[in-house]
Parts: structure tokens; C-alpha cells; sequence
């Protein structure tokens, strides 16, 4: 069955994959790259990234993206729901994102990044291919597929009163349908994935 | 087994804002444990908190406790499900920067977590 990790003795896992479900995956995979951007772009999304080189030493942003998915990617480290920010809280959270958001960005591109490495390097055959990661790329893939995960339902504004229920009783003609049927499928990647690892 | 060791010491940073140097002015009682004057809540530990979240799987969130904490399989599974259940959980305390530490981790697995000082 496609869409399902099994376990390999190696402590890695395998999952059948059709053509369409690689290009989907892909297709997220490098629009979440496209998203997060260089690393270094300032709040808001800006574009250019003229001097790689000064960015590698520049420190990172101190405020919470604007976008959504982005700021759910990068929350702040201080604060959280049930807490209102004062300006102590406001100030530790930009100093912790000004320290740390340009690693943070670096993990999460180079988890996306293997997703892709991985995908171009099956040989599909008869439509499809079989997807097989080592240990390590499975950790990668276990971040990756968390992430797109994590942006796919900050878009559909799932919240945990849907639990899939109201989002799986979408009609089809409904211009979020297809987000949907790619978030539910990618938990159940995930979600075998896990098994593979922990079972 | 202990509880969950916090080590309350106050801490040196450099980042300016933070930087707290308490020297005694006290000279005939060198040796007193009383802070001469208020030094912010120095033995309150700091905690990690991580929140709810309508996306992240159940299982990915005791995966994450199990494999970065090393916390047992029933340990991690029961913060997930306060977690999940009480929408948050302390998974972790000691001082701010092992803190800070934690929640960069957390964040980097993709888990909403923050950092506070333990009031409780």
C-alpha cells in the first residue's frame, strides 16, 4: 500500500510511492524551501540576499515573521498562550529569535532539502518507486514531513475541533480539498514513519 | 531516582540586558547566604513548556520526548497526553540557558514550546 513506512532491519524504513504522490511531495517540499527562504530574510519575507557571505555572520531577525506558517515555524521562545506579553517578554523573545532563528532556518531547510535529495534520486519504474531511507535520512524525513505538515495546517487553519472531521467532510468542488487530502495523507506518512521507528 | 533535578544558581551571561552582578556590600558579613540586596528571583528554575497544537501527531510528540529528553516510553507518553489533554506540559527545568536550549530544540522538531521562570 502506498503512503505507509514499514520498518527495515536496518533500523531505516521503506515506503512504495506512486509517481503522483512523489511529485506532490516534491512539489510541497520545495515550495516550504521557497517559503523559508535564505535564512536571513527580514521580517516579512523580503526577497534579495545580495552578500551570502555577510549573512553567514549577521545576526538573525528579532521579530516573529509575518506570515503565518512562517511564525508557526518560528514562534517565539517566550510567552505563549496563556501568557500577555509585556515588553520583558516581548524583549527576550527577539533577543532568543536574534540568536537563534538563522540555525533554526538552516535544520529545517536541510530537512526539506533531503525530502527533496531523496525523492530525485528514486528511479521510478511501472509509475512508481520505492522509497528507502537509512536511520539518519529518517530522522530528516520525520522533521520534513512534520514541517510541511505544520505549514499545510496553518494554512487550512485546522484547529484540534476539526480532528480532520470537518475538513474530511469538505465537498470536492471546495478549493481546500486538495490541501486537505494532501495534509491527512502526509499524517499517515508520518505517522507510519514513527512506528517504523519507535515499534 | 530524584525528582527532576533544577539546579538553581544564578547565572552569568553576557548579553548586556540580562547581566546581573551581585557583589556583597556587606564586608563584615562576607560570608553571609542572605543576598545583601534584591537580586532578581536567582533560585526560581526555569521550565520548558510545550503547548497543544491541532497539528503535530501524538505519536511524534512522545517520539520528541523519548528521543531528545530520553525520557522512558510511559514518561513520554503521559507528558504528551497532558500535553495534549491540559494543553500544556513542563517537560523539562533547570536554568536558562539549558532552558533556551530545550525550547530551540523543541521549536527545531517542530513543537510549540516557550521558556518561563517556574512561579509555581
Amino acid at each position: 500500500m502506498t503512503g505507509q513506512f514499514e520498518p527495515l532491519p536496518d533500523g531505516g524504513a521503506a515506503a512504495p510511492l506512486d509517481d503522483v504522490e512523489i511529485s506532490i511531495l516534491r512539489s510541497l517540499a520545495v515550495q516550504l524551501l521557497e517559503l523559508m527562504g535564505p535564512g536571513v530574510e527580514p521580517a516579512g519575507g523580503g526577497d534579495d540576499s545580495d552578500d551570502l557571505l555577510a549573512s553567514i555572520f549577521s545576526d538573525g531577525p528579532s521579530e516573529p515573521p509575518a506570515d503565518p506558517v512562517l511564525a508557526r515555524l518560528f514562534p517565539d521562545a517566550y510567552g505563549g498562550p496563556d501568557l500577555v506579553p509585556d515588553d520583558d517578554v516581548r524583549a527576550a523573545s527577539a533577543e532568543f529569535r536574534r540568536y537563534t532563528e538563522n540555525d533554526l532556518r538552516a535544520r529545517k531547510r536541510e530537512d526539506a532539502l533531503a525530502l527533496v535529495r531523496a525523492l530525485d534520486a528514486l528511479e521510478s519504474a511501472k509509475g512508481g518507486a520505492v522509497l528507502r531511507l537509512n536511520p539518519d535520512e529518517c530522522r530528516q524525513w520525520l522533521g520534513g514531513l512534520n514541517d510541511l505538515r505544520l505549514a499545510i495546517g496553518t494554512r487550512l487553519e485546522v484547529t484540534d475541533e476539526d480532528d480532520g472531521g470537518e475538513l474530511l467532510r469538505l465537498p470536492d468542488s471546495d478549493p481546500r480539498k486538495p490541501m486537505v487530502l494532501a495534509y491527512l495523507w502526509l499524517g499517515g506518512l508520518q505517522e507510519t514513519l514513527v512506528e517504523a521507528l519507535t515499534g | 531516582m530524584g525528582p527532576v533535578s533544577a539546579h538553581p544558581s544564578p547565572t552569568i551571561t553576557l548579553r548586556p540586558h540580562r547581566c546581573t552582578l551581585s557583589v556583597p556590600v556587606e564586608i563584615e558579613r562576607p560570608e553571609s547566604s542572605e543576598a545583601p540586596f534584591e537580586v532578581p528571583e536567582p533560585d526560581v528554575p526555569w521550565v520548558t513548556i510545550v503547548h497543544n497544537d491541532p497539528v503535530n501527531l501524538m505519536s511524534y510528540v512522545s517520539y520528541v520526548f523519548q528521543s531528545y529528553f530520553g525520557y522512558t516510553k510511559d514518561k513520554a507518553h503521559q507528558l504528551m497526553l497532558d500535553v495534549h489533554h491540559k494543553g500544556r506540559a513542563i517537560v523539562s527545568s533547570g536554568t536558562r540557558e539549558e532552558m533556551e536550549r530545550d525550547v530551540q530544540a523543541m521549536h527545531g522538531y517542530g513543537l510549540w514550546a516557550t521558556l518561563q521562570q517556574d512561579r509555581a
